[in-house]
């Protein structure tokens, strides 16, 4: 990896950090169980590294390893937006 | 190829900014998930689709295995919704860790060891501490919150405990420096999974001194983890999608961790090494005060004939189950005209939020639910405050008395309507090992019972005709 990489990989880190403080400060306080549960989902991404991991080319132990963290991952993306969509259901207005 | 993998990371990421943006307001919150499973979608299929993918039998086969074990999790009983919180931050930590030392052999087998520059393997390093500890520290706090028979609910604390805890995280993050100086020595696969051994204790021992009041803190402590712990895996992998997610749920965690640090007038340190529940009891002002306690019929005179009143929710309801009964009561007080509003304090219950869930799964209307800063004003007009099953949120003690452990902690002044009602399990004191003043207050009358039960002849009260 070069030096430009690392910083724009800073880079993204901040910014993204910005726009989560500035996004997540104007959530309706009724709703943190539902966004803990929806962040939750969301930063299951690591998906996105397991399958890389899972489905390459590599040696069995790595595959493994890899196939394990791809289920954990997608339990939490199922479990996740499931419950999260079951929770605000329930939140009406009158 | 490349293009389709950046061009849907930038979709997966704005789908993402979008769904949390959509949990601003509860009418257009579902639409925030829709986005959310939009996003994640567009990007597992983006990943899967790559060509130097071929083992596809394995990734049906995990994928597969995440629904049959998600769709249980997902049905859990809202009064488990803490516990559940807890396990999938665990599986989030657990994934990281395993895909930082997936990747650390794979270089390690390569010649050469090109990929190992200072950066990445640093980042390599903070991904594995930070994936195993909240491996470990969430599932220890999921054991706490289920209530796993053997093990201690109450704080544990030995002398030397905090000395110890940070004593292993210096070696562990002082062997990821030398990691990163000596990345591919022929012994730095051993000092590898030392880290990885040493994060996984490390999670154990943050959460031995951790007791149930300070879950809510804990827990999104937990959840800022394990989303820097995707970012590191972002790093390590130069995949800007996860880096810009796990930033999301880092920053989610992060401001989480403040609400309920400052709803209990404590710092992040004192949580996590203070071991609150250790302090002795505040002694009371003067003699020893008496309870005075309230027949149901009685209670049931006064909540009718009163024109405001505020329920105040606690962890207690939950336990109980009891929040169907309060709906009940809810219709049969509005029903005769009494204003009825529940004041939500910040960490009642174990989890952010986690009072909102359970009377907005009993059908309470969410407009009725008022955030602790916008009832406390209202409260000295308040005819009955009915105090269910919360302790340490509502002790006027926290106002004035440096001796206990909850001083300076914002309150619900319950204290300060005409008249509380208090419904409590047993006469022993709180989780927090505290007297509570306000049970022994002037206009302080006390319900003993099971929430359930109380509520369940309370709205006997009210059944057939009214009181008489």
């Amino acid at each position: 990896m070069t030096a430009t990489d690392f910083g724009s990989m800073l880079f993204v880190f901040v910014l993204a950090t910005f726009i989560g403080l500035g996004v997540i400060r104007r959530v309706s306080r009724l709703l943190y169980t539902p966004l803990m549960s929806l962040t939750n989902a969301i930063s299951a991404i690591a998906v996105v590294g397991s399958i890389v991991v899972t489905g390459a080319d590599h040696p069995l132990t790595i595959r493994i390893l890899g196939a394990v963290a791809l289920f954990a991952s997608m339990t939490n993306i199922v479990s996740g937006f499931m419950i999260t969509d079951r929770m605000l259901k329930m939140f009406k207005k009158q | 190829m490349h293009v389709i993998s950046e061009l849907s990371a930038v979709l997966a990421t704005a789908l993402f900014i979008f769904a949390l943006y959509w949990m601003n307001d509860p009418k257009t919150a579902r639409r925030g998930v829709r986005a959310g499973i939009t996003g994640m979608t567009v990007a597992v299929v983006a990943t899967w689709i790559q060509p130097g993918i071929i083992h596809h039998g394995w990734i049906v086969a995990a994928i597969v295995a995440g629904f049959v074990v998600g769709i249980p999790l997902s049905q859990v009983p809202l009064t488990a919704v803490p516990q559940r919180t807890a396990l999938s931050h665990a599986f989030g930590g657990l994934a990281a860790g395993l895909v930082g030392t997936a990747e650390y052999f794979l270089w390690l087998g390569e010649p050469g060891g090109a990929h190992f520059t200072p950066f990445r393997t640093g980042a390599l390093v903070v991904e594995v501490i930070l994936g195993f500890l909240t491996f470990t520290g969430s599932l220890m706090a999921a054991g706490k919150l289920q209530e796993v028979r053997w093990m201690p609910q109450r704080p544990v604390t030995y002398p030397g405990q905090n000395i110890v805890n940070i004593g292993v995280l210096a070696i562990a993050v002082g062997l990821g420096v030398v990691l990163v100086l000596h990345p591919t020595a022929p012994w730095s696969g051993q000092v590898f999974i030392a880290i990885g051994v040493l994060a996984l204790v490390f999670g154990v021992l943050l959460i031995i001194p951790i007791g149930g009041a300070d879950m809510p803190t804990v827990i999104s402590i937990l959840n800022a983890y394990a989303g820097l712990a995707a970012v590191a895996m972002g790093f390590v992998l130069d995949n800007k999608l996860l880096v810009t997610a796990g930033a999301l749920d880092g920053s989610s965690g992060l401001i989480l961790s403040i609400i309920m640090c400052r709803a209990m007038n404590r710092s992040f340190t004192n949580v996590l090494f203070g071991a609150f529940g250790k302090a002795q009891p505040a002694a009371l002002k003067g003699e020893q005060k008496e309870w005075k306690q309230e027949s149901v019929e009685g209670a049931a005179q006064l909540l009718e004939q009163a024109r405001n009143v505020v329920i105040v929710p606690g962890y207690g309801m939950a336990v109980a189950q009891a929040q169907h009964k309060v709906r009940e009561l809810y219709d049969a007080l509005t029903k005769r005209g009494v204003n009825v509003k529940f004041a939500i304090h910040p960490v009642a219950g174990r989890m952010p939020g986690h009072m909102n869930v359970l009377l907005a799964e009993a059908n309470i209307p969410y407009s009725a639910l008022v955030e602790m800063d916008e009832i406390n004003p209202e409260m000295p007009q308040t005819d009955v405050a009915l105090v269910l099953g919360a302790n340490d949120v509502v002790n006027p003690a926290a106002r004035y008395n440096k001796g206990t452990p909850i001083y300076g902690m914002p309150i619900i002044d319950a204290d300060k309507a005409k008249t509380v009602l208090a419904v409590k399990r047993s006469k022993n004191p709180g989780f927090a090992g505290i007297d509570n003043e306000l049970y022994v207050g002037d206009n302080t009358w006390m319900l003993f019972g099971d929430a359930k039960a109380v509520l369940a002849d309370l709205v006997k009260q009210f059944g057939g005709g009214g009181i008489h």
